[in-house]
């Protein structure tokens, strides 16, 4: 019960804070705007409309992975920054319970690019949505912010002995656009791809995503997904602790 | 004399102090590696939309991803001496503020032209577009050209870098306009209108053309007027951001405002 207070306080605080700069809010939001609109202008030539609704939902979880990637991948650098990590890591609880909410909060401001870019499709390219298992589709984008954060939370600890973290994060999110079937379905990346695809969680939460609105069967896509998430946050504890005791012994903690 | 080494001399120096992603682990995934997995986004989704040739996407993307160093090196360049507190120390100099200016603007003209190279060339390699031998003269002609016609809007990022607090957010913004405008990844003919109309009038836009129509084998000769037009827009975003810098030099001194960030 602790851990989940914990957790759930750590979240609505964190998210509160990135909420904070309006200008920057507005830009995560508008930021995959540009590439739905290419998506949008390139897929508008086809005659199908199920093209541009494939483009249309591809396009809006690409909003949530960019809100993801980079800023998790800094997140322990923005804390080292801010001069706050000594004392999260000295604080009683393991630090994953700290680190978890923060990048939890980052993807959870992916919902807002997803409700942007689907109303944006709706309302300036016409592209109307209907959703055939509204609550699939619900549970569907919840498990697949959870996943983003859990794979924020990888990446977070994974980069955290570089200094410009950031630099990285921004640079595996045309990657997992590209790989995760986003836009591009998979049949048409070379077949060496798809095992890569396969162990992106993201891949999963957006054939969930695309199955509950265009009415498949999503919940073997959205299992997938969150044991990936889950698989991510195991690694991604495994790792601090090595990060973290590596740190404290050769006293590099607050090193940039 | 002076105004040359405050040129040269200043301008690169500027460049290797203010220019942050001058490290590998920044360079590296920013302007080597994401430029090639946006060409690859784009090809991919062409493929997928049946809309061009991977050509048109490698020599689109290749040229607009350019974007990011120009915009982004002018921006550290001159809002970055806000930063660093250095902007009063700059301001009040003797300084002819042309050489200072411009003179950082050159090695952003060569670093972006480098990266749209680089990217064009890898591009190309992964994606197997060919590019006629003969024709690699003219296209670093517009590669250089089209860097250049970016600078000078970046010089306008630049100017409102000393006004906007996010200035990198800005950045961001006008490199997303710039993909969707310039003809990069959807052919002019295929825009709305209006978007035609603006597309003719910002950077890239014409230089993209006319790398395409050299990649298909025109001439340099043939793109002169495509190549001119783009440098006349260079010219006068430069000449735009110029000025706009005076103004917000002027304001700021007026308003003591110039290091308030």
């Amino acid at each position: 019960m602790k851990v989940l207070r914990l957790l759930a306080f750590g979240w609505y605080f964190q998210f509160k804070a990135i909420s904070r700069s309006p200008f920057e809010g507005l830009f995560q939001i508008i930021w995959p705007l540009f590439f739905a609109t290419v998506a949008f202008l390139m897929f508008r030539v086809g005659t199908d409309p199920k093209t541009l609704l494939y483009a249309s939902l591809g396009a809006a979880v690409m909003g949530m992975w960019s809100a993801t990637s980079t800023t998790a991948s800094g997140a322990m650098q923005r804390e080292r920054w801010h001069g706050t990590l000594e004392a999260l890591v000295a604080s009683p609880p393991h630090f994953s319970l700290i680190l978890l909410p923060i990048t939890l909060a980052m993807s959870t401001i992916g919902i807002y690019c997803l409700v942007a870019t689907l109303l944006f499709g709706r309302f300036v390219f016409g592209i109307d949505l209907t959703v055939e298992h509204k609550v699939a589709f619900g549970v569907s984008i919840v498990g697949t912010v959870l996943s983003f954060g859990a794979l924020g939370f990888l990446f977070a600890v994974s980069f955290v002995r570089f200094r410009a973290a950031w630099a990285l994060g921004n640079l595996f999110e045309y990657p997992v656009w590209l790989i995760g079937g986003f836009l591009v379905p998979l049949v048409l990346l070379p077949d060496w791809v798809r095992p890569i695809s396969w162990v992106l969680a993201p891949t999963w939460g957006m054939n969930a995503i695309r199955e509950s609105a265009l009415g498949g069967t999503p919940w073997p896509d959205l299992a997938l997904c969150l044991a990936l998430g889950v698989a991510y946050v195991s690694l991604g504890v495994l790792a601090l602790d090595r990060v973290l005791g590596a740190a404290r012994k050769r006293a590099t903690l607050s090193l940039t | 004399m002076t105004a040359v080494r405050i040129f040269a001399v200043g301008g690169l120096m500027s460049y290797r102090a203010l220019f942050y992603w001058l490290t590998p682990m920044i360079y590296i995934p920013s302007l080597v590696v994401a430029p090639i997995f946006q060409i690859l986004l784009m090809a991919y989704i062409g493929r997928s939309a049946g809309l061009a040739s991977d050509e048109f996407y490698v020599v689109g993307n290749a040229i607009q991803y350019a974007a990011v160093p120009c915009l982004f090196a002018m921006m550290y360049l001159v809002g970055g001496e806000k930063y660093q507190n250095t902007l009063g120390a700059i301001l009040v100099s003797p300084a002819a503020r042309l050489p200072l200016f411009f003179g950082r603007a050159v090695p952003v003209v060569l670093n972006g032209a480098f990266v749209a190279a680089f990217s064009l060339l890898v591009g190309s390699l992964i994606l197997g577009v060919e590019i006629p031998a003969e024709s690699i003269p003219a296209l670093a002609l517009v590669i250089i050209v089209a860097a250049f016609s970016c600078t000078g809007l970046g010089l306008i990022n630049a100017a409102l870098a000393l006004r906007v607090r996010e200035a990198a957010v800005l950045s961001n913004v006008l490199f997303g306009f710039l993909l969707i405008f310039t003809g990069a990844n959807v052919p002019l003919s295929d825009l709305p209108d209006w978007m035609q109309t603006v597309s003719q009038w910002i950077p890239f836009t014409h230089a993209i053309e006319a790398a395409r129509e050299v990649v298909d084998g025109a001439s340099a000769s043939s793109v002169l007027d495509l190549v001119g037009t783009e440098l006349l827009l260079g010219v006068a975003y430069l000449a735009a951001g110029y000025l706009l810098l005076r103004f917000f030099e002027n304001q700021g001194r007026r308003h003591a405002t110039l290091e308030r960030s």
